[in-house]
């Protein structure tokens, strides 16, 4: 026996909180509103009008993860290498706006891209504006990777941080160069930071309904949005629940690739 | 050279994640609604926003919910990690992959699952439903912070206990949960964070019924400007940023004792 009973009244939630909202979610996607078996919302799931906007859900949070990963893998580095009193005082500060709500954070950046805002106001002063940034979908990548930079920087700092620097120095002194020990030995030795990186990046991108709301609009509808319509707005939860399945399938196939580049088991600073 | 350019890069970025932060603080204290135009120094947002309700009630909501889901997913999830560590291989990854769902799910899957659940068993959505989600979305956290404490430890010292014929619940009072705290304690601040952060899955489950910070935020910044949300936000960065300062000065002062003993 020896104290496996402790785990009882986490199994019951378990089953009931986690284990049963999933096989609703299979429930309400393969029924219609008087619960008969159909799979009409699952075909209109995989239909053209949603899979557009899958594309393009998918492919701007695909922009936004190239971005943080460019902007963020420079950063984790030169982080990494700061001394240790202001690299604290540092490597807190890439963290902090991390721990303020990020609906505040983006509303902010609202008002500053307002075209009364103060960013136009400039550009209006030196002659170039006003613009209009806010509704359009540059406003919503700028939004997606002001928001997940932080969770970028992370994975890869820790990586670098944790890194043997003596494998550096030995490729130096097998004759490498700066670019060759780059991509030979540095690049493949913070992979496990890149792909957490991208993980924790990518699919709060690819879901988001409050910065592609909040900065876009309603004129350009992503994913997370067409989710949200059919569970606030049009109470049309089996289609929701449909839409949702398709979001599973592209989860369970990105932790496939994660577990695959993850065989140590390391899984760098995923939490 | 490089080290400069590396400090210019470093320093662009900070300027780009904190100018939204300073704007919405210096704009706090603007006399106007206008986020455009500073037309002097007032106070009045904040005399605004402490009379507010709404706004009142909204922060209550948070942090109850935050501390009561993060003790009951702290007792929960300790436990079941107990338990866990106890569970022979194959159940145990199988218990552990279900585990990792909340986690790994896109907040929107899990926030709408839940709202099936509610409606399906019709519980009326509200504050129970908001606290009984996030209790679900804490535990994970919990548990896997506890765990490789238990892993760690040597399961010898707990048997040792029930030989010497301590009862199984005073065996892990005693012996088991001296040794997991640090894990229990990550796990306890992990589930109050998350709890705290949280707005999909809330607004979901919630229906926005009942409104958290987030919920209201969310609420308010798309009507429009509001200046109430700055001197809100600008309170809020406040504690933040006091509460990493007292964190980060005890962890140099226990460095600096450690120091001392070498």
């Amino acid at each position: 026996m020896k104290g496996k009973l402790f785990a009882a009244p986490y199994i019951v939630w378990m089953v009931l909180f986690i284990v049963a909202p999933m096989v609703l979610v299979f429930l309400y996607a393969l029924t219609d509103s008087s619960m008969n078996l159909t799979i009409s919302n699952i075909l209109k799931a995989f239909g053209p009008m949603s899979m557009t906007v899958l594309l393009r859900s998918l492919w701007i949070a695909a922009l936004a993860t190239l971005l943080c990963l460019l902007l963020g893998y420079p950063a984790a580095y030169l982080l990494s290498k700061l001394r240790s009193s202001t690299g604290m005082v540092v490597t807190v500060l890439f963290l902090l706006p991390m721990w303020m709500n990020f609906l505040l954070r983006t509303y902010a950046w609202r008002t500053l891209l307002d075209m009364n805002g103060i960013i136009n106001q400039f550009l209006a002063g030196i002659g170039l504006g006003p613009v209009q940034f806010l509704y359009t979908p540059g406003a919503v990548l700028f939004g997606l990777v002001y928001n997940f930079l932080p969770f970028m920087v992370l994975p890869i700092y820790t990586v670098f941080r944790k890194m043997d620097l003596s494998c550096l120095e030995a490729a130096e002194d097998l004759g490498a160069n700066r670019l060759q020990s780059f991509w030979r030995v540095v690049l493949p030795l913070s992979r496990p930071g890149i792909v957490s990186g991208v993980i924790m990046v990518f699919m709060p991108a690819m879901t988001t309904f409050a910065i592609t709301r909040l900065l876009g609009g309603s004129n350009t509808l992503y994913y997370g949005d067409l989710i949200e319509n059919q569970f606030v707005l049009l109470s049309d939860w089996h289609y929701g629940s449909a839409l949702s399945i398709v979001l599973l399938i592209i989860m369970v196939f990105s932790m496939w690739l994660f577990k695959r580049n993850d065989k140590d088991g390391e899984g760098a600073g995923l939490l | 050279m490089r080290k400069s350019l590396s400090r210019i890069y470093l320093g662009i970025i900070l300027v780009f994640m904190y100018l939204p932060i300073f704007t919405l603080i210096i704009f706090s204290f603007n006399e106007s609604k206008n986020m455009a135009v500073w037309s002097g120094f007032s106070l009045h947002w904040y005399e605004r926003l402490f009379s507010d309700p709404v706004i009142g009630q909204a922060v209550w909501v948070t942090i109850s919910v935050a501390l009561l889901s993060a003790v009951a997913a702290t007792l929960i999830g300790t436990l079941a990690a107990v338990g866990i560590n106890n569970f022979r291989r194959r159940t145990r990854s199988a218990v552990l992959n279900i585990t990792y769902v909340p986690m790994i799910n896109a907040d929107i899957v899990t926030g709408i699952s839940l709202l099936l659940l509610f409606i399906f068993i019709s519980i009326p959505r509200g504050y129970v439903t908001m606290l009984l989600a996030h209790i679900t979305f804490n535990i994970p956290y919990v548990i896997l912070s506890v765990l490789p404490k238990l892993t760690q430890m040597d399961p010898q010292t707990y048997e040792a206990a029930l030989d010497m014929g301590a009862p199984p619940a005073y065996a892990v009072r005693k012996v088991v949960l001296p040794q997991i705290m640090p894990g229990v304690f990550t796990g306890l601040l992990l589930a109050f964070t998350m709890s705290f952060d949280d707005f999909v899955i809330s607004f979901f489950t919630t229906q926005g019924l009942t409104q958290n910070l987030s919920i209201y935020i969310y609420s308010m910044a798309r009507v429009g400007i509001n200046p109430t949300i700055n001197a809100l936000s600008a309170i809020m960065f406040a504690i933040v940023i006091s509460l990493l300062f007292v964190v980060n000065l005890r962890i140099m002062k226990k460095d600096k004792t450690a120091d001392k003993r070498i």
